[in-house]
């Protein structure tokens, strides 16, 4: 099997990295950069832990092959909070009591924070039909909605 | 002891830079290569051993693959690599065309759409396809590239069976072509799956319907159904009864029972072929009846 070597920008550093043909963006991310913050829970595209933003969008990284991502730009969870102040999203799961075992926890911000930039004021419904493919075994959900919505109010959160 | 991480098998990727190059490369390694888009069936259908191929062929990145073109005159022209999202957000497709993106908004979540395409939906040729439906009933067409050149295939016969299409090796689906649809038409989707969200569909039913003076109720009805035969089903007949008689609730009961007699679903895992026979007759019931108020509605506010 070939490598290939891609070029890749990751939470705004340019990566150059060699990857088989069958290794997945999420594969990618945690054995070749270090960055396992994303999550593999079912490498299927079902429960969403592997959730980053590829090109301004969220994505299962378990269904992306790494060699289609060269060129591109991929946000992951680490690169979320900004000179060691966390994002509104990370304190708002924090306050609301958003968490519990945390492994959805990554994956949820991912698709909360893209929520957000395409909808700055999400209605309740709206915010869980974003999260309709971010499975969390432990909290029951309501205090991730209570969460995105205490971000959604603060006006930094868009903008950053 | 079962891996729940399996990875992917090896495989080569290869990303050829024309079209003719791709579908060259596809018959050179025929029952070895695949092509994909999304990948989204792909990825899992050889994770889970079931498809074995030597390469995997990507050609997203090709002349027209991710444009969606309206003309008033032509219709509405998909990029075979236009993924759902991408539908949904399309003004020109809501304005003209919304039972697609009804229909795309119901598979598996956003972060799936982002990947996951029409094309691939069809050409995946599973008739439990969310998408087929709302293509069928708006008369879709597909460009093929193939070694041969350059050919358009009807969807309604692009159908084999479970997995089957009537593409041949090399061929390769560059474009999803919509004609402009009926004046006035009024459509529904009604997937039922296990949950409200992101299952496939037990039984889906698609229903368009359109005022047309040349018919005695003054309606035509196009009925497609998904999950319930071999391939996705079109049922004229029913679509017949109801261009005869007006559609009063006993015409909707009537087609919607000819409609249940169209089809012959199985048993499996998500439902029996019992209970999904009687679903189908009363969600094409609900369907109908909620095009054919939505058209009487329509009808008075002109
Ligand atoms: C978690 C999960 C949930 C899902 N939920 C749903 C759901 O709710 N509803 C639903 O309908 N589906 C669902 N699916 C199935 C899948 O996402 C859809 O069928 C999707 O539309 C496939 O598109 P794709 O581009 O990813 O296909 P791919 O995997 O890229 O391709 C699918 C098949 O089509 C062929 N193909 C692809 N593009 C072309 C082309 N241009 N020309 C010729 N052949 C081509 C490929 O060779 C392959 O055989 C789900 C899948 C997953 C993993
Ligand atoms: S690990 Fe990717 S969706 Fe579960
Ligand atoms: S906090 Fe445990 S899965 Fe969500």
């Amino acid at each position: 099997m070939s490598n290939h070597k891609i070029n890749v920008t990751v939470n705004g550093e340019v990566e150059v990295v060699e990857v088989p043909a069958n290794m997945t963006l999420l594969r990618m991310l945690r054995e070749k950069l270090a960055l396992t913050g994303t999550k593999n829970g079912c490498s299927a595209g079902e429960c969403g832990a592997c959730t980053v933003i590829l090109n301004g969008e969220p994505v299962n990284s378990c269904m992306v092959l790494a060699v289609e991502c060269d060129g591109a730009s991929v946000m992951t969870i680490e690169g979320l909070s900004k000179d060691g102040q966390l994002h509104a999203l990370q304190q708002a799961v924090i306050d609301q009591g958003a968490v519990q075992c945390g492994f959805c926890t990554p994956g949820v911000l991912m698709s909360a924070y893209a929520l957000l930039q395409r909808n700055a004021k999400p209605t309740d419904e709206e915010i869980r039909e974003a999260l309709v493919g971010n499975l969390c075994r432990c909290t029951g959900y309501n205090r991730i909605v209570e969460a995105v919505k205490q971000a959604a109010d603060q006006p930094e959160t868009v903008a950053a | 002891m079962i891996n729940v991480h399996a990875g992917l098998p090896e495989f080569e990727y290869v990303k050829p830079g024309t079209m003719a190059e791709a579908s060259r490369f596809l018959v050179d390694h025929v029952g070895e290569a695949r092509l994909f888009t999304g990948g989204t069936d792909t990825f899992v259908r050889m994770r889970d051993g079931f498809w074995k191929e030597k390469y995997l062929v990507d050609v997203k990145h090709l002349q027209g693959m991710r444009t969606i073109r309206f003309d008033p005159e032509k219709g509405l022209t998909l990029g075979a690599a236009v993924n759902m999202n991408e539908v949904i957000a399309s003004a020109e497709v809501n304005a003209h065309y919304p039972l697609l993106a009804e229909a795309a908004q119901t598979v598996a979540s956003y972060q799936l759409r982002n990947r996951a395409t029409i094309a691939g939906n069809i050409c995946n040729a599973s008739p439990a396809g969310d998408t087929l439906g709302a293509c069928l009933v708006y008369n879709a067409s597909l460009y093929v590239h193939g070694v041969d050149g350059l050919r358009d295939e009807l969807l309604r016969t692009f159908f084999c069976g479970p997995g089957k299409t009537v593409l041949h090796v090399g061929d390769i689906v560059t474009e999803l072509n919509f004609p402009i649809p009926p004046q006035g038409a009024r459509g529904k989707y009604i997937k039922l799956g296990r949950n409200v969200i992101s299952d496939l569909a037990i039984v889906g039913i698609t229903v368009l319907g359109f005022p047309d003076a040349d018919v005695p109720s003054g309606f035509r009805y196009r009925i497609a159904l998904a999950s319930v035969a071999p391939t996705p089903l079109v049922v004229e007949a029913a679509g017949g009864l109801l261009e005869e008689k007006a559609a009063s609730a006993e015409t909707i009961e009537a087609a919607a029972q000819l409609v249940m007699e169209a089809c012959s679903p199985i048993d499996d895992v998500r439902g029996s072929a019992r209970y999904r026979k009687l679903m189908v007759r009363n969600l094409t019931r609900r369907a109908l009846t909620q095009v054919a108020s939505d058209l009487a509605a329509s009808g008075e506010a002109h």
